[in-house]
Protein backbone atom coordinates (compact mmCIF):
# COMPACT_ATOMS: atom_id res chain seq x y z
CA UNK A 1 0.00 0.00 0.00
CA UNK A 2 1.57 3.17 -1.17
CA UNK A 3 1.28 6.05 0.68
CA UNK A 4 -0.97 7.87 -2.01
CA UNK A 5 -3.19 5.22 -1.83
CA UNK A 6 -4.24 5.50 1.87
CA UNK A 7 -4.17 9.06 1.75
CA UNK A 8 -6.72 9.20 -1.26
CA UNK A 9 -8.29 6.54 1.78
CA UNK A 10 -8.32 8.92 4.07
CA UNK A 11 -9.42 11.56 1.62
CA UNK A 12 -12.74 9.18 0.69
CA UNK A 13 -13.28 8.86 4.45
CA UNK A 14 -13.28 12.89 5.12
CA UNK A 15 -15.86 12.63 2.28
CA UNK A 16 -17.79 10.35 2.81
CA UNK A 17 -17.73 11.16 7.01
CA UNK A 18 -18.48 14.66 6.29
CA UNK A 19 -21.85 14.04 4.10
CA UNK A 20 -23.20 11.53 6.55
CA UNK A 21 -22.06 14.35 9.25
CA UNK A 22 -25.75 15.97 8.07
CA UNK A 23 -27.09 12.78 8.95
CA UNK A 24 -25.51 12.64 12.11
CA UNK A 25 -26.40 16.43 12.87
CA UNK A 26 -30.03 15.93 12.10
CA UNK A 27 -29.95 12.95 14.59
CA UNK A 28 -28.18 15.25 17.36
CA UNK A 29 -31.72 17.54 16.61
CA UNK A 30 -34.29 14.60 17.06
CA UNK A 31 -32.53 12.61 19.47
CA UNK A 32 -29.75 14.43 21.27
CA UNK A 33 -32.10 17.75 21.54
CA UNK A 34 -36.10 16.40 21.03
CA UNK A 35 -35.41 13.28 22.58
CA UNK A 36 -37.16 11.67 20.12
CA UNK A 37 -35.53 8.55 18.14
CA UNK A 38 -36.35 8.67 14.43
CA UNK A 39 -36.79 5.32 13.09
CA UNK A 40 -37.86 7.03 9.79
CA UNK A 41 -34.30 8.21 9.24
CA UNK A 42 -33.01 5.20 7.12
CA UNK A 43 -36.28 5.58 4.28
CA UNK A 44 -35.66 9.46 4.65
CA UNK A 45 -31.84 9.30 3.68
CA UNK A 46 -32.87 7.43 0.14
CA UNK A 47 -36.09 9.64 -0.41
CA UNK A 48 -33.22 12.72 -0.14
CA UNK A 49 -31.00 10.42 -2.46
CA UNK A 50 -34.08 9.80 -5.24
CA UNK A 51 -35.60 12.81 -4.96
CA UNK A 52 -32.24 14.78 -5.66
CA UNK A 53 -31.31 12.25 -8.19
CA UNK A 54 -34.26 12.52 -10.23
CA UNK A 55 -34.09 16.82 -10.20
CA UNK A 56 -30.47 16.31 -11.05
CA UNK A 57 -31.33 14.61 -13.93
CA UNK A 58 -33.85 16.45 -15.16
CA UNK A 59 -31.25 18.90 -15.66
CA UNK A 60 -31.03 21.30 -12.00
CA UNK A 61 -28.70 20.35 -10.29
CA UNK A 62 -28.27 23.09 -7.67
CA UNK A 63 -32.13 22.58 -7.58
CA UNK A 64 -31.76 18.78 -6.31
CA UNK A 65 -30.48 20.44 -3.32
CA UNK A 66 -33.60 22.07 -1.72
CA UNK A 67 -36.40 19.34 -3.16
CA UNK A 68 -34.50 16.45 -1.49
CA UNK A 69 -34.73 18.83 1.63
CA UNK A 70 -38.18 19.50 0.95
CA UNK A 71 -38.73 15.67 0.71
CA UNK A 72 -37.01 15.12 3.73
CA UNK A 73 -39.14 17.86 5.74
CA UNK A 74 -42.50 15.93 4.34
CA UNK A 75 -41.65 13.09 5.84
CA UNK A 76 -40.55 14.79 8.98
CA UNK A 77 -43.96 16.18 9.11
CA UNK A 78 -45.54 12.82 8.43
CA UNK A 79 -43.56 11.24 11.17
CA UNK A 80 -44.23 13.82 13.68
CA UNK A 81 -47.69 14.37 12.93
CA UNK A 82 -48.41 10.51 13.00
CA UNK A 83 -47.17 10.82 16.60
CA UNK A 84 -48.15 14.17 17.81
CA UNK A 85 -51.96 14.84 16.45
CA UNK A 86 -52.48 10.71 15.88
CA UNK A 87 -51.35 8.52 18.86
CA UNK A 88 -49.12 6.75 17.47
CA UNK A 89 -46.26 5.67 19.33
CA UNK A 90 -43.26 7.77 18.13
CA UNK A 91 -40.74 4.47 17.46
CA UNK A 92 -43.84 3.19 15.66
CA UNK A 93 -44.55 6.51 14.15
CA UNK A 94 -40.98 6.23 12.57
CA UNK A 95 -41.17 2.72 11.41
CA UNK A 96 -44.73 3.32 9.50
CA UNK A 97 -42.98 6.25 7.79
CA UNK A 98 -39.93 3.90 6.85
CA UNK A 99 -41.97 1.75 5.39
CA UNK A 100 -44.06 3.66 3.19
CA UNK A 101 -41.13 5.31 2.16
CA UNK A 102 -39.58 1.83 0.48
CA UNK A 103 -42.26 2.34 -1.94
CA UNK A 104 -42.24 6.29 -2.23
CA UNK A 105 -38.88 6.08 -3.64
CA UNK A 106 -38.88 3.35 -5.84
CA UNK A 107 -42.22 4.91 -7.32
CA UNK A 108 -39.60 8.51 -7.56
CA UNK A 109 -37.46 6.82 -9.58
CA UNK A 110 -40.05 5.80 -11.62
CA UNK A 111 -40.46 1.90 -11.03
CA UNK A 112 -36.71 1.35 -10.14
CA UNK A 113 -34.42 0.02 -7.84
CA UNK A 114 -31.32 1.78 -9.24
CA UNK A 115 -30.37 4.80 -11.01
CA UNK A 116 -27.33 5.99 -12.99
CA UNK A 117 -26.04 9.16 -12.47
CA UNK A 118 -23.26 8.96 -14.48
CA UNK A 119 -23.56 11.19 -17.34
CA UNK A 120 -25.35 13.42 -15.51
CA UNK A 121 -24.49 17.00 -14.18
CA UNK A 122 -24.56 16.94 -10.56
CA UNK A 123 -23.17 19.78 -7.57
CA UNK A 124 -20.39 18.01 -7.48
CA UNK A 125 -19.38 17.79 -11.66
CA UNK A 126 -20.48 21.52 -11.65
CA UNK A 127 -18.57 22.30 -8.59
CA UNK A 128 -15.43 20.02 -10.32
CA UNK A 129 -15.78 22.92 -13.25
CA UNK A 130 -15.96 25.97 -11.45
CA UNK A 131 -12.15 24.77 -9.74
CA UNK A 132 -10.54 23.31 -12.37
CA UNK A 133 -7.31 24.44 -13.17
CA UNK A 134 -7.42 25.70 -9.34
CA UNK A 135 -5.03 24.55 -6.40
CA UNK A 136 -8.27 23.34 -5.12
CA UNK A 137 -9.44 21.14 -8.23
CA UNK A 138 -8.48 17.84 -6.52
CA UNK A 139 -10.30 18.52 -3.65
CA UNK A 140 -13.67 19.49 -4.86
CA UNK A 141 -15.65 16.73 -3.18
CA UNK A 142 -14.42 17.36 0.02
CA UNK A 143 -14.92 20.84 -0.18
CA UNK A 144 -18.37 21.01 -1.11
CA UNK A 145 -19.44 18.76 1.26
CA UNK A 146 -17.36 20.82 3.77
CA UNK A 147 -19.41 23.48 3.01
CA UNK A 148 -22.74 22.12 3.50
CA UNK A 149 -21.84 20.72 6.87
CA UNK A 150 -20.21 24.12 7.58
CA UNK A 151 -23.65 25.64 7.03
CA UNK A 152 -25.74 23.69 8.28
CA UNK A 153 -23.89 23.41 11.97
CA UNK A 154 -23.92 27.32 11.82
CA UNK A 155 -27.90 27.19 11.07
CA UNK A 156 -28.12 24.67 14.39
CA UNK A 157 -26.17 26.76 16.37
CA UNK A 158 -28.18 29.67 15.47
CA UNK A 159 -31.39 27.70 15.73
CA UNK A 160 -30.76 26.29 19.19
CA UNK A 161 -30.34 29.39 20.74
CA UNK A 162 -33.86 31.23 18.51
CA UNK A 163 -37.43 30.90 21.00
CA UNK A 164 -38.07 27.88 18.70
CA UNK A 165 -35.46 26.44 19.33
CA UNK A 166 -34.92 26.68 23.39
CA UNK A 167 -38.23 25.43 23.38
CA UNK A 168 -37.85 22.46 20.97
CA UNK A 169 -34.56 21.42 23.58
CA UNK A 170 -37.05 22.40 26.54
CA UNK A 171 -39.11 19.99 25.07
CA UNK A 172 -36.73 17.18 25.11
CA UNK A 173 -35.02 18.11 28.25
CA UNK A 174 -38.28 18.77 31.10
CA UNK A 175 -41.64 17.24 29.40
CA UNK A 176 -43.32 18.13 32.56
CA UNK A 177 -42.00 21.52 32.45
CA UNK A 178 -42.92 22.29 29.43
CA UNK A 179 -46.27 20.84 29.37
CA UNK A 180 -47.43 23.37 32.19
CA UNK A 181 -45.09 26.14 30.36
CA UNK A 182 -46.50 27.70 27.61
CA UNK A 183 -44.52 25.94 24.80
CA UNK A 184 -46.60 23.91 22.42
CA UNK A 185 -45.25 20.47 22.50
CA UNK A 186 -46.38 19.03 19.34
CA UNK A 187 -45.52 21.91 17.34
CA UNK A 188 -42.49 22.01 18.90
CA UNK A 189 -41.94 18.29 17.52
CA UNK A 190 -43.05 18.78 14.34
CA UNK A 191 -40.44 22.02 13.69
CA UNK A 192 -38.16 19.93 15.21
CA UNK A 193 -38.70 16.28 12.97
CA UNK A 194 -39.25 18.78 9.52
CA UNK A 195 -35.33 20.49 10.18
CA UNK A 196 -33.90 17.22 11.28
CA UNK A 197 -35.30 14.97 8.07
CA UNK A 198 -34.96 18.19 5.94
CA UNK A 199 -30.76 17.41 6.80
CA UNK A 200 -31.38 13.71 6.56
CA UNK A 201 -32.18 14.08 3.19
CA UNK A 202 -29.68 16.61 1.85
CA UNK A 203 -27.09 13.83 3.33
CA UNK A 204 -28.82 10.75 0.88
CA UNK A 205 -28.81 13.55 -1.84
CA UNK A 206 -25.40 14.33 -1.71
CA UNK A 207 -23.99 10.72 -1.28
CA UNK A 208 -26.00 9.51 -3.99
CA UNK A 209 -24.23 12.52 -5.93
CA UNK A 210 -20.93 11.90 -4.38
CA UNK A 211 -21.01 8.06 -5.67
CA UNK A 212 -23.03 8.66 -8.91
CA UNK A 213 -25.83 6.68 -8.54
CA UNK A 214 -28.83 5.41 -6.06
CA UNK A 215 -29.48 2.53 -4.98
CA UNK A 216 -32.67 1.57 -3.17
CA UNK A 217 -30.49 0.02 -0.08
CA UNK A 218 -29.05 3.27 0.24
CA UNK A 219 -29.82 4.77 3.18
CA UNK A 220 -30.38 0.98 5.23
CA UNK A 221 -28.92 1.26 8.52
CA UNK A 222 -28.30 4.58 8.11
CA UNK A 223 -29.83 5.48 11.38
CA UNK A 224 -27.83 2.80 13.48
CA UNK A 225 -24.53 4.11 11.71
CA UNK A 226 -25.72 7.98 12.40
CA UNK A 227 -26.51 6.55 16.32
CA UNK A 228 -22.72 5.44 16.56
CA UNK A 229 -21.25 8.60 14.81
CA UNK A 230 -23.24 10.57 17.02
CA UNK A 231 -22.11 8.69 20.12
CA UNK A 232 -18.38 8.77 19.66
CA UNK A 233 -19.11 12.22 19.38
CA UNK A 234 -20.21 12.46 22.55
CA UNK A 235 -17.05 10.70 23.83
CA UNK A 236 -15.51 14.42 22.37
CA UNK A 237 -17.76 16.62 23.74
CA UNK A 238 -20.63 15.26 26.17
CA UNK A 239 -23.85 17.51 27.61
CA UNK A 240 -22.53 19.50 29.61
CA UNK A 241 -20.48 21.17 27.25
CA UNK A 242 -21.28 24.34 24.73
CA UNK A 243 -23.77 23.29 22.00
CA UNK A 244 -21.32 24.75 19.14
CA UNK A 245 -18.65 22.11 20.38
CA UNK A 246 -21.21 19.16 20.71
CA UNK A 247 -22.61 19.85 16.74
CA UNK A 248 -18.80 19.74 16.07
CA UNK A 249 -18.19 16.46 18.37
CA UNK A 250 -20.96 15.24 15.68
CA UNK A 251 -19.05 15.60 13.14
CA UNK A 252 -16.23 14.61 14.29
CA UNK A 253 -17.58 11.66 15.20
CA UNK A 254 -19.09 10.89 11.79
CA UNK A 255 -15.37 11.31 10.21
CA UNK A 256 -13.68 9.35 12.99
CA UNK A 257 -16.65 6.67 12.58
CA UNK A 258 -15.60 6.77 8.52
CA UNK A 259 -11.89 6.58 9.15
CA UNK A 260 -12.12 3.52 11.40
CA UNK A 261 -14.28 1.62 8.92
CA UNK A 262 -11.25 2.78 6.11
CA UNK A 263 -8.32 1.27 8.54
CA UNK A 264 -10.32 -1.68 9.22
CA UNK A 265 -11.27 -2.33 5.06
CA UNK A 266 -7.41 -2.12 4.66
CA UNK A 267 -6.83 -4.72 7.74
CA UNK A 268 -8.98 -6.76 5.21
CA UNK A 269 -12.22 -6.59 7.02
CA UNK A 270 -14.74 -7.50 4.80
CA UNK A 271 -16.97 -4.49 3.73
CA UNK A 272 -20.71 -5.75 4.53
CA UNK A 273 -19.32 -5.75 8.02
CA UNK A 274 -20.12 -2.40 8.30
CA UNK A 275 -23.51 -2.40 9.92
CA UNK A 276 -22.64 -5.19 12.76
CA UNK A 277 -19.42 -2.68 13.87
CA UNK A 278 -21.84 0.21 13.89
CA UNK A 279 -24.67 -1.97 15.90
CA UNK A 280 -21.55 -3.00 18.53
CA UNK A 281 -20.23 0.44 18.97
CA UNK A 282 -24.11 1.64 19.14
CA UNK A 283 -24.66 -1.28 21.87
CA UNK A 284 -21.25 -0.28 23.70
CA UNK A 285 -21.84 3.02 23.63
CA UNK A 286 -25.15 3.19 25.26
CA UNK A 287 -24.94 -0.19 27.79
CA UNK A 288 -21.79 0.57 28.70
CA UNK A 289 -22.29 3.55 30.77
CA UNK A 290 -25.45 1.30 32.28
CA UNK A 291 -23.02 -1.81 33.32
CA UNK A 292 -20.35 0.32 34.40
CA UNK A 293 -22.95 1.79 37.19
CA UNK A 294 -24.30 -1.68 37.96
CA UNK A 295 -20.94 -2.91 38.36
CA UNK A 296 -19.78 -2.35 42.18
CA UNK A 297 -23.22 -3.85 43.10
CA UNK A 298 -22.09 -7.03 41.14
CA UNK A 299 -19.01 -6.44 42.88
CA UNK A 300 -21.19 -6.62 46.61
CA UNK A 301 -23.05 -9.44 45.67
CA UNK A 302 -19.94 -11.84 44.24
CA UNK A 303 -18.13 -10.88 47.67
CA UNK A 304 -21.57 -11.64 49.78
CA UNK A 305 -21.51 -14.99 48.09
CA UNK A 306 -17.98 -15.76 48.24
CA UNK A 307 -18.65 -15.28 52.10
CA UNK A 308 -21.83 -17.46 51.90
CA UNK A 309 -24.01 -17.40 54.79
CA UNK A 310 -26.07 -14.36 55.62
CA UNK A 311 -25.71 -13.42 51.91
CA UNK A 312 -27.77 -15.91 51.11
CA UNK A 313 -31.37 -15.87 50.13
CA UNK B 1 -59.26 38.71 38.00
CA UNK B 2 -60.01 34.93 38.55
CA UNK B 3 -63.93 33.96 38.12
CA UNK B 4 -64.44 30.58 38.62
CA UNK B 5 -68.30 30.20 37.74
CA UNK B 6 -69.89 26.61 38.91
CA UNK B 7 -67.21 24.32 37.83
CA UNK B 8 -67.60 20.40 38.14
CA UNK B 9 -65.14 17.84 37.16
CA UNK B 10 -65.84 14.05 37.69
CA UNK B 11 -63.06 11.26 36.83
CA UNK B 12 -63.64 8.46 35.63
CA UNK B 13 -67.22 8.98 35.11
CA UNK B 14 -69.88 5.70 34.97
CA UNK B 15 -67.96 3.55 36.18
CA UNK B 16 -67.70 2.29 39.80
CA UNK B 17 -64.71 4.88 40.84
CA UNK B 18 -66.22 7.86 39.31
CA UNK B 19 -65.10 10.09 41.51
CA UNK B 20 -66.80 14.13 42.14
CA UNK B 21 -63.67 16.09 42.21
CA UNK B 22 -65.11 19.31 42.07
CA UNK B 23 -68.28 19.77 42.77
CA UNK B 24 -70.24 23.30 41.48
CA UNK B 25 -68.05 25.10 42.80
CA UNK B 26 -66.93 29.08 42.53
CA UNK B 27 -64.42 31.48 43.34
CA UNK B 28 -64.17 34.89 42.23
CA UNK B 29 -60.29 36.53 43.36
CA UNK B 30 -60.17 40.31 42.70
CA UNK B 31 -56.93 41.69 41.19
CA UNK B 32 -54.04 41.80 43.54
CA UNK B 33 -55.70 38.91 45.89
CA UNK B 34 -53.73 36.52 47.57
CA UNK B 35 -55.43 33.48 48.87
CA UNK B 36 -54.12 30.63 50.67
CA UNK B 37 -55.89 27.17 50.28
CA UNK B 38 -55.93 24.42 53.32
CA UNK B 39 -57.73 21.32 52.68
CA UNK B 40 -57.20 17.42 53.59
CA UNK B 41 -55.89 15.13 50.87
CA UNK B 42 -58.55 14.56 48.05
CA UNK B 43 -60.09 17.85 48.88
CA UNK B 44 -59.43 18.93 45.42
CA UNK B 45 -56.93 21.62 45.72
CA UNK B 46 -55.03 19.72 42.65
CA UNK B 47 -57.67 19.58 40.76
CA UNK B 48 -58.88 23.12 41.05
CA UNK B 49 -55.33 23.68 39.98
CA UNK B 50 -55.41 21.74 37.45
CA UNK B 51 -58.49 23.01 35.82
CA UNK B 52 -57.35 26.19 36.22
CA UNK B 53 -54.31 25.83 34.61
CA UNK B 54 -56.13 23.67 31.83
CA UNK B 55 -54.55 19.96 32.24
CA UNK B 56 -58.18 18.55 31.61
CA UNK B 57 -61.13 20.76 30.11
CA UNK B 58 -64.28 21.17 33.51
CA UNK B 59 -67.63 18.90 33.01
CA UNK B 60 -69.06 21.92 33.47
CA UNK B 61 -69.16 25.74 34.25
CA UNK B 62 -66.76 28.82 33.42
CA UNK B 63 -63.43 29.66 34.12
CA UNK B 64 -62.49 33.51 33.06
CA UNK B 65 -59.22 35.28 33.66
CA UNK B 66 -59.27 39.17 33.27
CA UNK B 67 -62.71 38.98 31.67
CA UNK B 68 -61.89 36.78 29.02
CA UNK B 69 -63.83 33.12 28.76
CA UNK B 70 -60.80 30.33 28.77
CA UNK B 71 -63.06 27.33 29.59
CA UNK B 72 -61.54 25.72 26.28
CA UNK B 73 -58.54 27.32 25.81
CA UNK B 74 -55.64 24.93 25.83
CA UNK B 75 -52.89 24.76 28.38
CA UNK B 76 -49.86 25.92 26.76
CA UNK B 77 -52.05 29.49 25.62
CA UNK B 78 -53.25 29.81 29.18
CA UNK B 79 -49.75 29.36 30.32
CA UNK B 80 -48.98 32.88 28.82
CA UNK B 81 -51.06 34.44 31.68
CA UNK B 82 -50.77 31.68 34.48
CA UNK B 83 -47.35 31.06 36.01
CA UNK B 84 -47.16 27.86 37.83
CA UNK B 85 -45.20 26.12 40.70
CA UNK B 86 -44.95 22.80 41.60
CA UNK B 87 -44.05 21.15 45.24
CA UNK B 88 -41.32 18.98 43.13
CA UNK B 89 -38.44 21.90 42.16
CA UNK B 90 -36.92 19.64 39.43
CA UNK B 91 -40.32 19.81 37.46
CA UNK B 92 -40.36 23.80 36.48
CA UNK B 93 -36.82 23.66 34.98
CA UNK B 94 -35.35 22.23 31.88
CA UNK B 95 -31.79 20.53 34.03
CA UNK B 96 -29.33 20.24 30.79
CA UNK B 97 -30.26 23.79 29.72
CA UNK B 98 -28.63 26.90 31.00
CA UNK B 99 -29.73 29.56 33.81
CA UNK B 100 -30.05 32.16 30.80
CA UNK B 101 -31.58 29.59 28.21
CA UNK B 102 -34.14 28.85 31.23
CA UNK B 103 -35.02 32.56 31.56
CA UNK B 104 -35.25 32.85 28.10
CA UNK B 105 -37.52 30.40 27.68
CA UNK B 106 -39.60 31.83 29.88
CA UNK B 107 -39.11 35.47 29.16
CA UNK B 108 -39.51 34.83 25.22
CA UNK B 109 -42.59 32.83 25.60
CA UNK B 110 -45.07 35.41 27.34
CA UNK B 111 -44.45 37.70 24.78
CA UNK B 112 -46.61 36.34 21.45
CA UNK B 113 -45.47 39.53 19.89
CA UNK B 114 -41.85 38.27 19.10
CA UNK B 115 -41.20 36.20 16.58
CA UNK B 116 -40.43 32.55 16.68
CA UNK B 117 -36.89 32.48 15.89
CA UNK B 118 -36.17 35.97 17.89
CA UNK B 119 -32.92 35.85 19.92
CA UNK B 120 -32.28 36.94 23.46
CA UNK B 121 -30.29 40.31 23.57
CA UNK B 122 -27.94 41.66 25.82
CA UNK B 123 -30.72 43.91 27.06
CA UNK B 124 -32.65 40.88 28.09
CA UNK B 125 -29.39 39.18 29.69
CA UNK B 126 -28.73 42.56 31.84
CA UNK B 127 -32.48 42.31 32.73
CA UNK B 128 -31.78 38.58 34.05
CA UNK B 129 -28.94 39.46 36.15
CA UNK B 130 -31.03 42.27 37.73
CA UNK B 131 -33.19 39.86 38.35
CA UNK B 132 -31.14 37.17 39.40
CA UNK B 133 -29.29 39.26 41.87
CA UNK B 134 -32.48 40.23 43.65
CA UNK B 135 -33.01 35.99 44.52
CA UNK B 136 -29.14 36.96 46.57
CA UNK B 137 -28.18 33.60 45.65
CA UNK B 138 -25.24 34.43 43.90
CA UNK B 139 -26.63 32.71 40.66
CA UNK B 140 -26.39 36.42 38.97
CA UNK B 141 -22.62 35.30 37.97
CA UNK B 142 -23.46 31.12 37.13
CA UNK B 143 -25.97 32.16 34.35
CA UNK B 144 -23.99 30.10 31.86
CA UNK B 145 -23.92 27.27 34.59
CA UNK B 146 -26.36 24.22 33.41
CA UNK B 147 -29.53 24.33 35.80
CA UNK B 148 -29.13 20.47 37.02
CA UNK B 149 -26.43 21.88 39.44
CA UNK B 150 -27.98 23.75 41.14
CA UNK B 151 -30.12 22.93 44.81
CA UNK B 152 -33.69 22.51 45.28
CA UNK B 153 -33.91 25.61 47.27
CA UNK B 154 -32.10 27.49 43.97
CA UNK B 155 -34.35 25.72 41.49
CA UNK B 156 -37.18 26.52 43.06
CA UNK B 157 -36.48 30.38 43.29
CA UNK B 158 -35.41 30.34 39.76
CA UNK B 159 -38.50 28.92 39.22
CA UNK B 160 -40.60 31.36 40.50
CA UNK B 161 -38.13 33.89 38.84
CA UNK B 162 -39.20 32.17 35.05
CA UNK B 163 -43.00 32.11 36.70
CA UNK B 164 -42.76 36.04 37.50
CA UNK B 165 -40.07 37.88 34.95
CA UNK B 166 -43.56 38.93 32.87
CA UNK B 167 -45.72 39.21 35.88
CA UNK B 168 -48.78 36.51 34.57
CA UNK B 169 -52.37 37.53 35.57
CA UNK B 170 -52.22 34.53 37.79
CA UNK B 171 -49.80 32.86 39.95
CA UNK B 172 -50.69 29.61 41.42
CA UNK B 173 -48.45 27.64 43.82
CA UNK B 174 -49.30 24.13 44.67
CA UNK B 175 -47.53 23.54 47.73
CA UNK B 176 -44.00 24.94 46.79
CA UNK B 177 -41.71 24.76 49.82
CA UNK B 178 -42.87 21.36 51.13
CA UNK B 179 -40.10 19.57 49.31
CA UNK B 180 -37.57 21.97 50.75
CA UNK B 181 -35.22 21.91 53.62
CA UNK B 182 -36.31 24.59 56.62
CA UNK B 183 -34.20 27.12 55.56
CA UNK B 184 -34.82 26.96 51.28
CA UNK B 185 -38.52 27.08 52.45
CA UNK B 186 -38.30 29.98 54.10
CA UNK B 187 -36.08 31.90 51.62
CA UNK B 188 -38.69 30.70 48.82
CA UNK B 189 -41.23 31.77 50.73
CA UNK B 190 -39.66 35.31 51.77
CA UNK B 191 -38.54 36.12 47.89
CA UNK B 192 -42.62 34.35 46.67
CA UNK B 193 -44.33 37.55 48.85
CA UNK B 194 -41.62 39.89 47.89
CA UNK B 195 -42.16 39.37 44.20
CA UNK B 196 -46.09 39.13 44.81
CA UNK B 197 -46.37 42.54 46.55
CA UNK B 198 -44.60 44.61 44.23
CA UNK B 199 -45.94 43.16 41.42
CA UNK B 200 -49.45 42.74 42.84
CA UNK B 201 -50.10 39.66 41.15
CA UNK B 202 -52.85 37.65 41.84
CA UNK B 203 -51.92 34.43 43.67
CA UNK B 204 -53.33 31.37 44.99
CA UNK B 205 -51.51 29.11 47.56
CA UNK B 206 -52.17 25.35 48.81
CA UNK B 207 -50.33 24.84 51.51
CA UNK B 208 -50.12 22.36 54.74
CA UNK B 209 -49.06 25.07 57.45
CA UNK B 210 -51.99 26.46 59.02
CA UNK B 211 -49.89 28.98 60.17
CA UNK B 212 -48.98 30.29 57.14
CA UNK B 213 -53.09 29.98 55.59
CA UNK B 214 -53.71 32.86 58.06
CA UNK B 215 -49.97 34.92 57.95
CA UNK B 216 -49.69 34.70 53.94
CA UNK B 217 -52.38 36.85 51.47
CA UNK B 218 -55.01 38.75 52.45
CA UNK B 219 -57.84 35.60 51.78
CA UNK B 220 -57.74 31.90 53.90
CA UNK B 221 -59.73 29.24 51.52
CA UNK B 222 -60.29 25.48 52.64
CA UNK B 223 -61.37 23.05 50.26
CA UNK B 224 -63.46 19.62 51.34
CA UNK B 225 -64.93 17.60 48.76
CA UNK B 226 -64.12 19.38 45.56
CA UNK B 227 -66.12 22.67 47.25
CA UNK B 228 -64.53 25.70 49.06
CA UNK B 229 -65.97 25.29 52.83
CA UNK B 230 -64.37 28.16 54.27
CA UNK B 231 -63.45 31.84 52.77
CA UNK B 232 -62.54 34.40 55.15
CA UNK B 233 -60.84 38.00 54.70
CA UNK B 234 -60.30 41.21 56.14
CA UNK B 235 -61.24 41.56 60.08
CA UNK B 236 -63.02 38.04 60.03
CA UNK B 237 -60.01 36.40 59.09
CA UNK B 238 -57.76 38.44 61.85
CA UNK B 239 -59.92 37.39 64.32
CA UNK B 240 -59.10 33.54 63.20
CA UNK B 241 -56.56 31.95 65.24
CA UNK B 242 -54.54 28.78 64.18
CA UNK B 243 -56.54 26.49 66.81
CA UNK B 244 -60.12 27.62 65.09
CA UNK B 245 -58.58 26.57 61.59
CA UNK B 246 -57.28 23.32 62.48
CA UNK B 247 -60.99 22.67 64.74
CA UNK B 248 -62.60 23.29 61.52
CA UNK B 249 -60.23 21.69 59.07
CA UNK B 250 -60.75 18.28 61.47
CA UNK B 251 -64.76 19.15 61.11
CA UNK B 252 -64.53 19.43 57.61
CA UNK B 253 -62.67 16.71 56.73
CA UNK B 254 -64.25 14.28 58.65
CA UNK B 255 -61.10 12.72 60.74
CA UNK B 256 -59.12 13.54 64.03
CA UNK B 257 -55.98 15.11 61.31
CA UNK B 258 -53.61 11.74 62.66
CA UNK B 259 -53.92 10.66 59.32
CA UNK B 260 -53.40 14.20 57.16
CA UNK B 261 -50.39 16.32 57.38
CA UNK B 262 -51.17 19.32 59.32
CA UNK B 263 -48.26 21.39 60.14
CA UNK B 264 -48.46 23.60 63.19
CA UNK B 265 -44.87 25.31 63.43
Amino acid sequence: MSAANLLSLGQTALEQGLISSLTVLALFLSYSMLNVCDLSTDGCFTLGATVGAIVALAGHPWLSLPAAMAAGMLSGLVTAVLQTKMGVDSLLAGIIVNTGLYSVNIAVMGNASFMNLNQTETVFTVLKGLLSGSVLAGQYKTLAALLTVGLTVGFLCWFLHTRMGLAIRATGDNPDMVRSSSVNTALTTIVGLCVANAFTALSGCLLAQSQKSVNIDIGSGMVTIALASLLIGNVFFNRTRPLGLRTLGAVIGAILFRLVYALALLLRMPAYMLKLVSSVIVVIAISGPYLRSRLPLWKRQLNARRKGGAGEC
Amino acid sequence: MLSLQNISMTFHPGTVNARLALDDLSLHLAPGDFAAIVGSNGAGKSTLFNAIAGNFFVDSGRILLDGRDMTFLPQHKRSRQIGRLFQDPLRGTAPNMSIEENLALAYLRTSPSKAPFSRLSNRDRELFRERLRLLDMGLEDRMRQPVGLLSGGQRQALTLLMATIVPPKLLLLDEHTAALDPAAAEKVLKLTRETVERDRITCLMVTHNMSQALEYGNRTLMMAGGRIVLDVSGEERRALSVGDLIDRFRKESGTEGDNDRILLE
